[in-house]
């Protein structure tokens, strides 16, 4: 509910099968889309599928924490909560009681690199909530009242997934040790001391230079037609005036890392360690060439469930782990990250497991054969087509895609560029991004707090 | 074949009941709008039925059947799985053994086999049955402090003490460690057979097809014996506050009371009244009390839980330890005086839109039909419940919520418990 977009595969679930459900482009063959840009610079996209009398009807804004300025974080997120709170026109409390009263569901999430608003309706209310959603576009309006409560629920929000959760303390720590530079290696939620100090001010500076037309993608999914969804989005978002280049995002860049780095955390009540490792690697924003898809069959290879090759040697061959994998956030602008990971067997030190696991990834080179890559590749291709089912995953398919910079195309060939991965793609992968001076290694351990 | 066949929601889909050559009974809905074939499936049994000191024997026995089947290994029948991109899985409930498999068109007849060896052939190895056994342990240490977790484990052994829904559907470490594989295998012949079996299948397929697959599939199965009577239960406690101590800075709190169950004339009515009071929308009571008024908490609310043999409201939220007194005044105050005064009409009604409005929000990816079918089937609820459901939350009344109320908010006399270290609370 106004959620965190912890991106994919980043939950830290030591469940049996910790395949991360990353929303996986559409097939080559996929949905017949029609997309339009408005005068004003805003993005549309419509995907039909006509099967049930529902539509997703989804707003993406291209600005998410890693825009947050320096001193604010969360500031992002925080505003996403405030979005909720009424507009000139929309007293608190409207949109979400019409929603609720036509049977609609809405959410809104924020991540890194973006954030997006959404409901889910029948077909013949998408046109009052393209006016509710065009309205806080830029309408956006709230009282002073509201502001603290809202930031206490994002405070206990925070006390909830990290203040709680050594686990996600230690994820906390190591994005903070693996970006030097990057904010991305500070949390989508904030850190507690800043979130505590956000206001008003903050919210609305952030809300006027982000959100306008040209700086958004309209998504709608579902049981409508492109030319009718046109033609309503011209008498909505139409009217929302652009605001130019003052959306654009600065972003510093990482340098060239140089230190391999090693944290802990220690708290008495962690009864069951993990080591996890974290590597600075390309992303589809920054990448050449095909090194990004290389990456996505490379984490599939080596680390997507029970038949991967970690899971291989370091759970069913030498038994010293109960659950191996890895998993890449390929989805990014800047740099990103790709992570590994192993829950020791029982007795097996965190140190003893993290030399196993580097001696295991020192063979992969030689031992991940063309069979396991094809495996590899036919899964991921699957995914597609099964997110074919789902208009919802469509929608943030193309939704977070394009919000990234990338092209329908690219979501459309994706499926056709993972299946071109060769194994010597794969291995030139993994010998040049997962290299210990590229990465941060972190333990869960049991311990004193202090 | 039947020539009845039932409208899915609001959609054109329709659900096609089957009866196979072999004598299966299935639910369809064919579509061929994406190329695959969607399974969802219940085996009456499930936790309930562990034996004594064994908790965790029937997640465990859910997690094996994938494990190694017939002529594979472990690895040799995931191999199968992943190369052909098959998803199965298996998963333990309270009163059933529920399975679900997805897969394209194109490989069916692969993914009915392999999902065939899984039900009727499993292999319990030795090493795999180790593995399990060490993987549910891990995760019952991973979870053992989380305060979600310590929170509703002591909530369900208060609310059932004695009773087998009191245990931990994974068990405990002490409990998983006595698993035997003789209990496994005891357990999956007392369990996984055709007459306590119910299916529901979505997508790419027809009703020849589906039936010629199923009568392979499950054909061969057992005709078996009733699962062990489990004892009907009642919710226990209600009255008393309990605190898990954790040091934690927020504290995790469970609350419940009475429920209707799913069979029950007043579930409709008191699933009215539970979105009313804590349902899923952003304007439920709870919601706008604890959240949007105060900023208690970031999560609040609270759902009908209906098992075979009992039913209970429970609700959620996590607040910090300063603030617990004040949130659980707010929610008990909120729970009383819609026990005292009931919704009102506008209120109810705009509660009975939402409801049947968002019904078709459930019935839009293959996965999810085939979930919600294989849940209307397990229930007996009948095949034309999804037709009927609308019409029966219209018709609820003012009358209809109180007497629900009457039956289930109990003057906000709820059992709570919260795990963390909240400030100048203690057990009541």
């Amino acid at each position: 509910m106004r959620t965190l977009d912890i991106a994919a595969g980043s939950s830290r679930h030591i469940g049996l099968r910790t395949d991360s459900a990353e929303l996986r482009r559409s097939e080559g063959t996929g949905p017949a889309i029609s997309t339009y840009r408005l005068d004003n610079g805003l993005d549309v996209v419509v995907i039909p599928d006509r099967r049930v009398p529902v539509v997703t009807h989804m707003v993406w804004y291209k600005n998410g924490s890693a825009d947050d300025p320096i001193g604010q974080s969360g500031i992002a997120h925080f505003l996403e909560h405030l979005m909720f709170k009424g507009t000139e026109h929309h007293p608190v409390g409207e949109f979400s009681k019409v929603v609720s009263a036509l049977g609609g569901q809405e959410n809104a999430f924020t991540s890194f690199d973006y954030t997006a608003y959404f409901q889910r309706v029948a077909p013949e209310h998408l046109e009052r909530m393209m006016t509710f959603e065009a309205d806080r576009m830029s309408g956006l309006n709230f009282d002073d009242t509201v502001v603290a409560p809202e930031r206490d629920v994002v405070l206990e929000e925070r006390r909830m997934r990290v203040e709680t959760d050594p686990s996600a303390q230690l994820s906390e720590a190591m994005a903070a040790s693996l970006f030097v530079h990057h904010p991305y290696g500070i949390p989508i939620i904030g850190w507690m001391h800043e979130i505590e100090t956000l206001n008003r001010t903050h919210a609305l500076d952030y809300y006027r230079r982000f959100y306008a037309p040209d700086n958004a993608i309209l998504v709608v999914s579902g049981d409508v037609d492109g030319a009718a969804v046109l033609k309503l989005a011209e008498a909505t978002y139409g009217r929302n005036t652009p605001r130019g280049d003052g959306t654009l995002r600065f972003r510093p860049s990482e340098p060239e890392p140089r230190a391999s780095r090693h944290v802990c955390v220690a708290d008495p009540k962690v009864e069951q360690p993990t080591v996890q490792r974290l590597y600075l690697v390309p992303s589809t924003g920054t990448a050449k060439a095909k090194e990004s898809y290389a990456l996505e069959v490379l984490a599939e290879a080596i680390g997507g469930g029970p038949t991967s090759y970690l899971y291989r040697k370091l759970v069913l061959e030498i038994g010293r782990a109960v659950n191996a994998g890895a998993w890449y956030m390929g989805s990014a602008i800047d740099e990103t990250r790709f992570s590994l990971y192993a829950v020791p067997a029982e007795g097996v030190s965190p140190t003893d497991l993290e030399a196993e696991l580097d001696r295991t990834l020192d063979a992969a080179a030689r031992d991940v054969d063309a069979v396991t890559i094809e495996r590899a590749k036919t899964r991921l291709i699957a995914e597609t087509i099964y997110s074919c089912d789902s208009q919802t995953s469509l929608a943030r398919i193309y939704g977070s895609a394009l919000a990234l910079g990338e092209t329908l195309d690219d979501v459309r060939l994706w499926p056709d560029r993972i299946r071109a991965v060769t194994r010597d793609d794969v291995v030139a992968a993994l010998q040049t991004s997962l290299v210990k001076r590229r990465s941060v290694t972190g333990y869960l351990v049991k311990g004193d707090a202090r | 074949m039947s020539a009845v066949v039932e409208r899915v929601g609001a959609s054109p889909a329709e659900i096609q009941p089957i009866r196979t050559p072999g004598g299966l009974d299935a639910w369809l809905v064919a579509s061929d709008f994406v190329p695959l074939v969607a399974l969802a499936f219940n085996f009456e049994g499930g936790a309930a039925q562990d034996p004594p000191g064994k908790g965790g024997a029937s997640q465990m026995l859910a997690r094996l059947l994938d494990e190694g089947a017939g002529p594979y290994n472990s690895d040799e029948f995931q191999e199968r799985l992943a190369e052909h991109a098959i998803e199965l899985g298996f998963n333990a409930g309270p009163d059933a053994i529920g399975g679900s498999m997805k897969t394209l068109s194109e490989h069916a007849d692969k993914a009915f086999e392999l999902l065939r060896l899984a039900v009727a052939e499993p292999r319990f190895d030795e090493d795999a049955v180790e593995r399990v056994r060490a993987q549910t342990i891990a995760g019952l240490r991973y979870q053992m402090n989380d305060p979600g977790t310590v929170a509703s484990r002591r909530f369900f052994a208060e609310a059932f003490p004695g009773h087998p829904y009191g245990r931990p559907i994974s068990g405990t470490v002490e409990t998983v460690s006595a698993v035997t594989r003789g209990d496994l295998v005891a357990l999956h012949a007392a369990t996984i057979g055709r007459g306590r079996l119910k299916i529901t299948a979505v997508g790419a397929t027809n009703a020849d097809a589906l039936a010629a697959d199923l009568d392979r599939t499950f054909g061969a199965l057992p005709e078996i014996a009733p699962a062990a009577p489990v004892p009907d239960v009642s919710i226990t406690g209600l009255g008393s506050r309990i605190i898990a101590d954790l040091d934690v800075p927020q504290s995790v709190i469970r609350f419940g009371v009475r429920g209707v169950s799913w069979r029950d004339p007043d579930f409709i009515p008191a699933y009215v009244l539970n979105h009313i009071l804590g349902g899923g929308a952003f304007t439920s009571r709870l919601f706008q009390e604890v959240r949007e008024r105060r900023g208690l908490a970031y999560s609040v609310g609270t759902s009908l839980v209906s098992y075979r043999h009992t039913a209970m409201t429970w609700g959620y939220t996590a607040t910090k330890n300063e603030r617990v007194g004040e949130c659980l005044e707010v929610i008990a105050s909120e729970m009383s005086r819609l026990s005292h005064e009931g919704p009102s009409d506008e209120e109810l009604g705009k509660a009975k839109d939402y409801l049947t409005g968002s019904y078709a929000l459930g019935f839009d990816t293959s996965t999810k039909i085939a979930h919600q079918l294989a849940q209307i089937a397990f229930e007996d609820l009948g095949i034309d419940y999804i037709r009927r459901r609308n019409e029966m939350i219209a018709a609820v009344t003012q009358d209809d919520v109180r007497r629900a109320a009457a039956r289930t908010l109990n003057d906000a006399q709820m059992l709570v418990v919260i795990a963390g270290r909240p400030t100048g609370l203690a057990a009541a």
